[in-house]
């Protein structure tokens, strides 16, 4: 009669062919139940594209006009490439940083809220995969406001790729990232306040800090001292380094902060959703 | 098999307030169950802990031989929950909050398209299957959520207050529904307010009261613990003469409407009797209260059920 997630029925023993069948069944009702938060999730992308869509499109237009035209014919060259070329991958992983984290912090406090996070909390699906679930809706926003920033940047300049393979995994590491950070962001949050504190005081400051502007070397000793305990730095500068073949740090020591950001935030989420953090009374 | 078990099953919340004191409850396969207290009794604590909206302190839980501690998947996945408070996405369609419901289930979207029309229809609301679930009526709302809770064809089905505001009409049709698949096996356990609710639908009963079980057993059973019911009279016109009714306690709203506490060892015949030798005439006559909510009453108040001694009338009118 259902095709729900199977129960282990009493003649199921470990290593049976019930107990295979099981877990084959189980492991299929799993991809049914992350694709349907995927759907869900881009539905909700879709459904208001005037928030979710537009205003980076604008924003990232404004500064292409502003730094990269205006401002920057008047600055020269950056290591040997035009000022637009140098910030045009530090606005495309701007963007992609802000929507990444933006997306799963107003999706899932939105769901708390509302309380429809209840819709999942109460199915079968295991914490990990509701994390997993979010994280994809984030990078998803995340990649397509970057891949609609990128389009834009190419109406104002020409972007050189050096190293392909580079681009897409920094841009991948840098949306699982804020996507999440965003998710612990709105299991914390208890009104909406909460979830822009930390985009408008943190992460802002931190995204204009790392670099996706200028250069560290043009700082002073200690700023650069400073900056190197910025992590949004490592994530521009391995970026950048993908289209430009240069970085202000080491790339390598980049994507091992970004792995391993990866593994503890994500460890973090699991944790927090299991214990009922924000969640479960 | 029992649908549901709980032992010594204990809930205390951060702020120190301890909403289960240690319940123990079974549930049988196939029952229909009432499990009713009180605002703040621990209905809903229990029904949390159960379907993992809520930490337990202390205590077990198992789901169709599931524990919630070691095979939790699996014990949610025989549950389907219909919560007291609204609790689906309002911006979404009816449609895409049952498929992505059955998604989240495991079920494929073609089986959940099927699935969808079925409840859709045995609910009513096929009609409305594209309309944006905040514009529904109240009573739409609850039937909605019903039809999410059975997109995955749960073997116990947990309803919270399910009729709560919802108008006489509908809550009848719920009745019907709800009776229906449970004579096709569902096991239901229902909390509600209206006790007429649970004394027409439910097979047993628990009553919960400050964090623990007070009352637990058949219906037909507990409410033959009720040792007294109380009628109401109501007269064509002003006794003639003082009423004479020794061992009833008997009290006069108003002239013509008499309320009679009858015990279980007494009887009707003597009180039209009694009151024909006064020129009493009854035109009609019901219970003062459902009998469950007289007893619900009696034992959340911490009176004697089981004494049947009438207490001092608020007006003395019998000759007692």
């Amino acid at each position: 009669m259902s095709t729900a997630p199977p129960s282990r029925t009493p003649g199921a023993t470990p290593g049976s062919h019930a107990e295979v069948t099981l877990a084959a069944n189980m492991r299929r009702a799993r991809r049914v139940g992350f694709a349907t938060i995927v759907i869900r999730e881009s539905s909700r992308i879709m459904r208001i594209w005037g928030q979710t869509l537009v205003p980076p499109v604008i924003t990232a237009t404004l500064y292409f006009i502003i730094f990269g035209n205006l401002i920057g014919g008047r600055i020269g060259q950056m290591g040997g490439y035009t000022y637009l070329q140098y910030i045009a991958p530090g606005l495309i992983m701007m963007s992609v940083i802000t929507n990444s984290y933006g997306n799963v912090v107003s999706s899932f406090f939105g769901a708390k809220f509302g309380r429809h996070i209840e819709e999942l909390l109460v199915s079968p699906l295991p914490n990990w995969l509701i994390v997993l679930g979010y994280v994809a809706g984030g990078m998803l926003r995340g990649l397509l406001v970057g891949l609609i920033v990128t389009i834009i940047a190419l109406f104002f300049t020409h972007l050189h790729v050096e190293h392909l393979f580079v681009v897409i995994a920094a841009v991948l590491l840098t949306s699982v990232v804020f996507a999440l950070g965003g998710f612990v962001n709105a299991v914390f949050a208890k009104n909406f306040d909460q979830i822009t504190f930390v985009p408008t005081f943190i992460l802002t400051p931190m995204t204009y800090l790392g670099g996706v502007f200028y250069s560290i070397q043009m700082l002073p000793e200690w700023a650069q001292a400073v900056s190197k305990a910025n992590p949004i730095l490592y994530m521009v500068s391995a970026f950048r380094y993908g289209f430009l073949g240069q970085s202000d740090v080491d790339v390598g020591f980049s994507f091992a902060i970004m792995t391993l950001s990866v593994v503890v935030l994500f460890a973090a989420c699991v944790w927090l959703m299991n214990k009922g953090t924000g969640t479960r009374e | 098999m029992k649908a549901l078990s709980l032992r010594q099953l204990c809930k205390t919340y951060n702020n120190g307030v301890q909403a289960l004191k240690g319940i123990d409850l079974d549930v049988e396969e196939g029952d229909f169950f009432a499990l009713l207290g009180p605002n703040g009794a621990g209905k809903s604590t229990a029904i949390g802990i159960v379907s993992s909206l809520v930490n337990k302190s202390s205590g077990t839980v198992t789901v169709f031989g599931h524990s919630i501690d070691t095979d939790l998947e699996a014990a949610k996945s025989c549950l389907g929950v219909v919560p007291q408070e609204i609790n689906f996405n309002q911006f979404e369609k009816i449609s895409t909050i049952l498929l992505n419901q059955a998604g989240f289930y495991g079920i494929p979207r073609p089986v959940a398209r099927e699935r969808m029309e079925y409840w859709l229809n045995q609910l009513q609301l096929w009609e409305k299957r594209e309309t944006i679930s905040r514009s529904l009526s109240g009573g739409m709302k609850r039937r909605l959520m019903i039809a999410r809770a059975l997109i995955h064809e749960p073997q116990l089905l947990i309803l919270d207050e399910p009729t709560a505001g919802v108008d006489i009409e509908v809550r009848r049709s719920m009745w019907e529904f709800l009776r229906r698949i449970n004579e096709q096996g569902t096991t239901i356990i229902l909390t509600t307010h209206y006790l007429e609710e649970a004394e027409n639908l439910c097979r047993h009963i628990a009553i919960i009261d400050e964090g623990r079980i007070i009352e637990n057993d058949r219906m037909s059973t507990v409410l033959r613990k009720l040792q007294t019911e109380t009628f109401v009279l109501n007269l064509r016109g002003p006794l003639r003469g003082t009423l004479s009714l020794p061992g009833y306690r008997v009290t006069a709203p108003d002239e013509t409407t008499l309320e009679v506490e009858v015990n279980k060892d007494q009887n009707l015949n003597e009180i039209f009797g009694a009151l024909s030798a006064v020129g009493g005439e009854v035109v009609s006559m019901r219970n003062k209260a459902n009998r469950l909510e007289e007893l619900f009453m009696r034992l959340v108040e911490g009176r004697d059920v089981g004494s049947g001694q009438p207490t001092a009338p608020p007006t003395a009118q019998a000759d007692a």
